[in-house]
């Protein structure tokens, strides 16, 4: 089976500091990792191709640096990596990623995409179904469990709100999956040695056959206004005095303030 | 320090630092009250391929050295010197067969090793038999094509867990140590049980148990060498493995230094963290000055046993002494600067100093050491003479 991950490099936001003026993330010094979510993408086109045999390939879209996200995918077992990159890209919101990502995929050819559900840095969860709908082929959203995979379907367990839905789609198909999925493996000695060795091949945007004006901030409907970190809400209050006393003026203050 | 590691070699210390981190850190504490084996993490390491790093590439390993395997060691120890007691005393148990096993041994059991399916261990300790290797009293008695091993291995690491165990057994007892020889013994041997398993001070997530044979038949074609050989396999094993000895030493003298400066920063008394005081910041400068010289002497002398030098007995000995009395004097004052919390078991301090402790015992006490540097030099002075 031909597997493509698609990850994103991120800023490891546990080691995020946010510029209060701008609003915007301080990146400077912040380590990039592969988003979270991806890792586990990664882990589960591993684990079906040790299973089914076939070929994983990693796709990212991002700055010439986002080239260390593939190596570690390649070092975690992943067999290729593919960078779509060039000045064109920048800026891109959902949509123009997901085109983008959509024409590397079909550059490279594949039966299942596998993305994580979302990136923990614009949290969207939208770029996944979106590909799915620029390949024109099904998708299933927040993955827990691949319970079949091919040749020609996959039968997966879909995590809802309340409860889990089995779909069953036709290959080809994309997933995204959630963390309940797997546990992502660490490196290998001999995956890190080749991801050192490892040829990342890159694409431009005339190379997956769109135009300038259709990626990157040119393509992308997603206008940023204005970023600004919510005011914090004051008014806190510490209730003194024994518990008894304290339940009493909690429940008074409730329903003074209509919450009870 | 910069040590010019090579590529490779901080691949190696990176992915060893990862696991540390990622998989042996969360659990340590957990490992260390259930006196649990970690077999999770063994298998951590075999995926990540370290189980080979010191096999040669023809039997699915890396063909590095000690140098790599004590970088290895070190930053697991760092971490847990259960966990890396568990894994040294997997290359404790396969130097034997790489030192001295034939074409078909190494062909049928290295390849295991070096991808983790199977663990090792090393069978020279009895009870009457410490200090003194020339004490052992288990026998291997010739008969038709096999060898007939009686008599009881104590405190071996891996004991009950390992699929493969090297043993020093007597095949002519009126020789003495000149009448032992080693042996490969497969787990499931007929004759072949294990005893209880010990409860100790530290590193209670390794396995340390006892090795009983009861007339136990092993094919003759599992003998390491020829017979009469058992002592060297034994001295050439230790000779090789003391230097991991060492690395571990350093690795868990690092990881004690990291919570006491850390602990140290923070902790604030007087109006100042403690950091600050001159009395903390001199222990601290010791204490960093002991790891360097300990972790210096101990790389070197894992690359001079890598440049194929024939005599490394002194050198690995002081490797061992060094790091290893460094290691129980830098965990005792990483608790001391912590204090109270460092007593506690909420800290990782009072586990690592715990630990540390039987890097001075074993694979040789560190009175031993001594004595093997002192042989030396008396040796190297009637030489020169």
């Amino acid at each position: 089976m031909r597997i493509v991950v698609c990850i994103k490099q991120v800023p490891d936001t546990a080691e995020v500091k946010i510029n209060r003026e701008t609003g915007t993330l301080v990146r400077e010094g912040v380590p990039s990792i592969i988003n979270p979510y991806d890792m586990h993408a990664i882990e589960a086109a591993l684990a079906l191709r040790e299973s089914l045999s076939g070929k994983v390939t990693a796709i990212t879209m991002g700055p010439p640096q986002a080239e260390a996200a593939l190596r570690e995918a390649i070092s975690m077992g992943v067999d290729d990596g593919l960078l779509v990159t060039g000045r064109e890209f920048a800026g891109a919101d959902t949509l123009a990623t997901s085109r983008a990502l959509s024409g590397a995929i079909k550059a490279a050819g594949a039966d299942l995409i596998i993305c994580g559900k979302q990136a923990i840095d614009g949290d969207t969860a939208q770029v996944g179904p979106e590909v799915a709908e620029f390949l024109d082929i099904p998708h299933v959203s927040y993955v827990r469990k691949i319970v079949e995979a091919g040749p020609g379907s996959i039968k997966v367990e879909r995590l809802m709100d309340e409860g889990v839905d089995v779909v069953q789609a036709e290959l080809p198909a994309l997933i995204t999956v959630v963390r309940e999925l797997n546990t992502p493996r660490l490196p290998s000695l001999k995956g890190k040695m080749n991801a050192k060795k490892a040829e990342i091949k890159k694409l431009s945007a005339s190379e997956i056959g769109l135009t300038p004006e259709v990626v990157g901030f040119n393509g992308s409907p997603t206008q940023v206004k204005k970023i600004f970190t919510p005011e914090p809400r004051c008014g806190r209050r510490v209730l003194e005095g024994g518990i008894e006393g304290q339940v009493e003026a909690l429940i008074k203050e409730l329903m003074e303030k209509k919450c009870l | 320090m910069d040590y010019f590691l090579s590529e490779e070699q901080v691949m190696i210390k990176e992915l060893a630092r990862q696991i540390a981190v990622e998989k042996v850190v969360p659990v340590r504490q957990e490992l260390d009250e259930k006196e649990e084996f970690p077999w999770d993490i063994m298998r951590v390491l075999a995926s990540s391929d370290l189980f080979g790093l010191f096999i040669p590439e023809e039997f699915g390993g890396f063909g590095k050295g000690s140098f790599e395997l004590a970088i290895a060691v070190e930053e697991l120890s760092a971490a847990c010197l259960g966990v890396s007691t568990t894994y040294a005393a997997n290359a404790l148990g396969t130097y034997p067969i790489l030192l001295f096993g034939t074409p078909e041994q190494k062909k049928r059991y290295l390849p295991d090793i070096a991808a983790g399916r199977k663990l090792v261990a090393f069978g020279l300790t009895e009870a009457n038999a410490g200090s003194d290797a020339g004490g052992i009293q288990t026998t291997a008695r010739p008969e038709g094509d096999h060898y007939v091993l009686n008599g009881t291995k104590q405190w071996i690491t891996n004991g009950g867990e390992a699929e493969i165990y090297t043993v020093i057994a007597l095949t002519d007892k009126a020789k003495g140590a000149r009448g032992a020889s080693a042996f490969i013994v497969e787990k499931g041997a007929a004759g072949f049980s294990f005893g209880k398993k010990e409860k100790k001070m530290g590193i209670r997530a390794s396995a340390t148990r006892e090795l009983v044979f009861e007339d136990c038949r092993i094919p003759r074609e599992n003998i390491l060498g020829r017979e009469g050989m058992g002592f060297i396999v034994a001295m050439k094993t230790l000779d090789s493995s003391r230097v991991g000895v060492g690395a571990q030493g350093v690795g868990v003298a690092q990881g004690a230094f990291d919570e006491a400066v850390k602990f140290a920063r923070s902790r604030v008394q007087f109006g100042h963290p403690i950091i600050g005081f001159q009395a903390i910041q001199h222990m601290l400068a010791d204490m960093a000055t002991d790891i360097e010289a300990a972790r210096a002497l101990v790389y070197q002398t894992a690359r001079f046993i890598d440049s194929g030098a024939k005599d490394v007995t002194k050198a690995s000995a002081m490797a061992k002494l060094f790091a290893t009395d460094m290691a129980m004097r830098v965990t005792t004052n990483a608790l001391q600067v912590m204090g109270g919390s460092g007593y506690m078991r909420e800290y990782p301090v009072e586990k690592m100093m715990r630990d540390a402790k039987i890097l001075q015992i074993y694979e040789g006490t560190n009175q031993i050491q001594r004595n093997v540097i002192a042989q030396n030099l008396i040796k190297e002075a009637a030489k020169a003479k």
